[in-house]
């Protein structure tokens, strides 16, 4: 700590001897007008954890309706507006600004850097968010309700919609323009404003495998916007890109918005896998097993996402050639893939283990992210596809990786960095009691969703034959177990928040960058004005 | 872990030959591509996955137990081994390889269509299937079928059937062992036919033509369900085939003739009122009350109520226009393609004369002279 003095806060805060001064205004306006890279993380840390809550809810809708055969609580209309939003929301409200919130803590302080490079950018990338989701939930007010097409929005049925499609395609907008910025944000700020020392092979993984994901969200966000906005004027103007009738093709619309899907699960999937490569070498005490091969996998991982888009659309019935073009790439994912999960696991290997809840979060995401790897190599073969596709069974896939991937990796970063941040130290056994229950709900609800996606279980369905009654209870169970789990970690979080007890200035022994050496506990709000110098 | 013992539990019932009788697997082939495709998942479960997973899981939890802080196990500090890490990419890279010869094999398989017995074309529609036989035994046999389980089943809680949304009032009905060509296109948005037992799969899209095959190897009754979502009444537009021996087909074809016969004759007689409402009636009740409502108050603004509409009410000849030739943009479909001419007399007879509705009756001779 003592080469790096806050001498910033002083030339503002006239008057005032505190240190941890907010810029020029307090309360509300803080918020509004922060620049300061921290502030914007926690904004977007609690913009994720109420989406969080919000699609939750919404998953509960489709388990409660889905608990028993017969249509009990909600109508179809309404069930498949919740698929959607549900989808949605945990997408672009959810996953991504938790991923960002984190980004936003912790790049600048691990690369030595005072700031994000566009501070007022930073700002503004942040605050389109609450417009775009109030877009988005106000469709559930339009006529005709929010649409009823599955995240996925898939043309024509997408026309069919009413006026809260129109709604939905402004939110996607500004959430794409929202995800732009903020990673020209994230380039700029890793390849300009590194600490000297700082070569881009001694950053910490969690940078590197942001900077490949920032990269992949400029390339593919304008092309889900064109896909929008294509069905924006197919509703409104009068245009035919996805109408056969006028000499368009409604699976154009599935290839353009695939080449923004697949890259899309690495841009949730990258920064999971950045978080737990430095959770995982910090509670094993030793140094994360092969970090060079860790960085060519990630851009591996990153390059192959780009030629494997259509393996979503194996039942649109495309040649045979096409089939076979995209299972072979599809497959060689599981190379670099691999590689990762060997990597972490070497890492284990010899260390000198602890388990406190951000390495179970860790050790549940290796565990049960590569069971969702391993039914994405079965999904990936087009026969078995062809069997699952649109079942259950892809319904368990995504949310292993999704949940299970990247929201148990969210969960061990908040638990590894809160402490950190705040100062305060959360409680260790309602964290462990919140990991083991979120696991296995989170199995109750997923793994049994294989078993019925195999005997025939179509996805997006409001009511099913009886045969798929008992597994769909179970599920159902399982999600309401989930939840209230969840509620553990809000009163952990806020009891953390209020009264926590104070964390030592070396929270955790194994952890090595440059934020857990050199900067006090808490973090001061200005960091780094003095850059380090690393040899 | 639960993830273990089922694959125990699977690789159990594989050896046993027992998997296929239950709910969690694959329901029973009926096909050679089913076959294939059973053959290849248990093929990757068993001689991939698995053994990858214990080995990986192996090494982990030994570590979590072994090397734990708690039990004095200092850190060694070595972060890299270039032959390992070469080892791990290769040898994944060479499984890949060996995978894909029988794959492929199977895929190349899969998309033969050529030389059918028998070609049918599914047409998906909002929220139903027409069947065309186009080729073979029963050309020029077409029909429509839809959802037979009762609404009070789905909504009102009433006692379930065995096959609770997964019967139809007309099965689509073919011939044991012949190869089945399965063409699929769709009126409104992207349906997709499946058939698990059969392993085939198709999505339906409006506008084009897309195909698939089997050649059924049981006689007996084969159920799916439309895969892609396709709008509110996704989970209730299910396909039943029927397998039959050969001299039933034959059988089967030459009633479908007959009865084709005795509908062309009856569209010109005049028919009783009261005997034309009964038939809009049926007719309603299985083909638009899902959007309309038994109510004829419909779901606006999607879909639009029935009692009290300007074209309800209005002259006969708009009720028919659109009845015959639907609504663009809509889910209002063009049933003239889908209903003869009589059933469309009775339900637009029906729809003017309920509710509170009172436009008169609609002659399907008349229907018969708006048909363009």
């Amino acid at each position: 700590m003592s080469a790096v003095v806050d001498t910033h806060g002083h030339e503002h805060d006239h008057g005032h001897e505190h240190h941890d001064h907010h810029g020029g205004y307090s309360g509300i306006m803080r918020w509004i007008t922060t620049t300061n890279h921290k502030d914007i993380g926690t904004l977007y840390l609690w913009f994720a954890g109420i989406m969080f809550f919000a699609g939750g809810m919404m998953a509960l809708v489709i388990r409660a309706e889905l608990f028993e055969p017969g249509m009990q609580l909600v109508n179809p209309d309404f069930f498949n507006q919740m698929t959607t939003m549900h989808g949605l929301i945990m997408i672009f409200g959810a996953i991504m600004p938790a991923f960002v919130g984190f980004a936003n803590w912790q790049i600048p302080m691990m690369i030595g850097a005072p700031d994000m490079a566009f501070a007022r950018l930073n700002n503004w990338s942040f605050w389109l968010l609450p417009f775009a989701a109030t877009l988005l939930m106000l469709s559930f007010f339009m006529p005709g309700g929010a649409p009823g097409t599955g995240w996925t929005l898939y043309a024509p049925l997408t026309v069919q919609q009413g006026i809260g499609m129109d709604f939905t395609i402004f939110a996607v907008h500004i959430l794409g323009m929202s995800s732009i910025l903020g990673s020209i944000n994230i380039i700029t700020t890793i390849l300009n404003m590194r600490a000297p020392g700082m070569t881009l092979m001694k950053m910490p993984m969690f940078c590197w495998t942001w900077l490949i994901t920032a990269y992949l969200l400029v390339a593919v966000m304008p092309v889900l916007a064109g896909a929008v906005t294509m069905t924006l004027t197919d509703r409104h103007f009068g245009t035919t890109f996805f109408n056969a009738a006028g000499g368009g093709d409604p699976v154009l619309y599935q290839h353009i918005f695939w080449f923004f899907g697949h890259p899309e699960v690495y841009v949730i999937a990258l920064p999971a896998f950045g978080v737990i490569s430095q959770v995982i070498p910090a509670f094993s005490r030793k140094p994360l097993f092969g970090y060079a091969s860790m960085v060519y996998a990630t851009a591996a991982i990153a390059i192959l996402s780009f030629i494997v888009w259509a393996h979503h659309m194996y039942t649109v019935g495309m040649p045979v050639t096409g089939q076979l073009f995209f299972m072979y790439a599809t497959t060689l994912i599981a190379v670099p893939t691999g590689v990762k999960v060997f990597n972490w696991v070497s890492t284990m290997w010899r260390g000198s283990l602890s388990f406190e809840t951000p390495m179970l979060f860790a050790i549940g995401f290796l565990f049960l992210f590569t069971l969702g790897g391993f039914t994405g190599l079965v999904l990936s073969l087009v026969p078995i596809d062809i069997q699952l596709q649109d079942t259950y069974y892809v319904v368990a896939h995504f949310h292993y990786v999704m949940v299970a991937g990247a929201m148990f990796s969210a969960f061990a970063g908040i638990y590894f960095w809160l402490p950190k941040w705040t100062g305060r130290m959360y409680n260790e056994t309602l964290g462990q009691w919140h990991f083991w229950l979120t696991l296995i709900f989170f199995n109750m609800i997923f793994f049994v969703q294989h078993f019925l996606g195999m005997a025939g279980m179509p996805r997006r369905v409001p009511d099913y034959p009886l045969m798929f009654e008992t597994w769909n209870k179970i599920s159902s169970i399982g999600a309401f177990g989930f939840a209230l789990s969840q509620l553990l970690f809000l009163y952990n979080l806020f009891t953390t928040l209020k009264r926590g007890a104070t964390a030592p200035q070396k929270v955790w022994e194994g952890a090595d960058s440059l934020d857990w050496t050199h900067l006090p506990t808490p973090v001061p709000y200005h960091t780094w004005e003095t850059p380090p110098v690393l040899k | 872990m639960t993830f273990m013992s089922a694959l125990a539990g699977a690789a159990a019932l594989a050896a046993s030959g027992a998997a296929a009788a239950l709910e969690w697997n694959f329901p029973p082939a009926n096909s050679p591509i089913a076959d294939d495709i059973h053959w290849l998942h248990e093929f990757i479960m068993l001689a991939v996955v698995l053994p990858i997973f214990v080995l990986v899981f192996g090494f982990m939890f030994y570590a979590c137990y072994r090397h734990r802080k708690s039990k004095g196990h200092a850190a060694e500090q070595f972060h890299e081994n270039t032959t390992v890490e070469i080892l791990w990419t290769i040898i994944p890279a060479v499984i890949l390889v060996v995978i894909a010869w029988p794959v492929t094999k199977v895929v190349i398989a899969q998309k033969d269509t050529s030389s059918p017995e028998l070609t049918i074309k599914a047409t998906g529609y909002q929220w139903k299937w027409g069947y065309d036989y186009l080729k073979g035994e029963g050309e020029g046999i077409s029909f429509v079928s839809m959802l037979a389980t009762p609404r009070e089943q789905i909504d009102a809680g009433a006692p379930k059937d065995e096959n609770y949304l997964l019967e139809v009032d007309r099965e689509l009905v073919v011939p044991v062992g012949k190869k089945i060509r399965v063409l699929t296109t769709a009126a409104d948005v992207i349906h997709a036919w499946w058939v698990p037992a059969f392993g085939a799969k198709q999505d339906a899209i409006p506008g084009f033509i897309r195909d698939t095959w089997f050649r059924a190897e049981k006689t007996g009754i084969f159920r799916g369900q439309c895969a892609e979502l396709c709008g509110k009444e996704h989970g209730f537009m299910p396909i039943v085939v029927r397998v039959v021996s050969q001299e039933d087909y034959g059988k089967w074809v030459a009633q479908q003739k007959q009865a084709a016969a005795a509908q062309a004759e009856d569209i010109n007689k005049k028919w009783d009122p009261k005997e034309l409402l009964a038939q809009g009636e049926k007719v309603y009740t299985a083909t638009c009350v899902a959007c309309h409502q038994a109510n004829g108050r419909g779901t606006p603004p999607a879909f639009p109520p029935l009692a009290g509409s300007k074209v309800v009410n209005g002259p006969k000849e708009g009720h028919m226009d659109i009845v015959l030739n639907g609504k663009a943009g809509t889910a209002m479909q063009p049933f003239g393609k889908q209903l003869s001419d009589t059933d469309i007399a009775a339900v637009i007879s029906y729809e003017r004369s309920s509710w509170g509705n009172k436009a008169g009756i609609v002659q399907p001779a008349e229907v018969r002279a708006r048909h363009k």
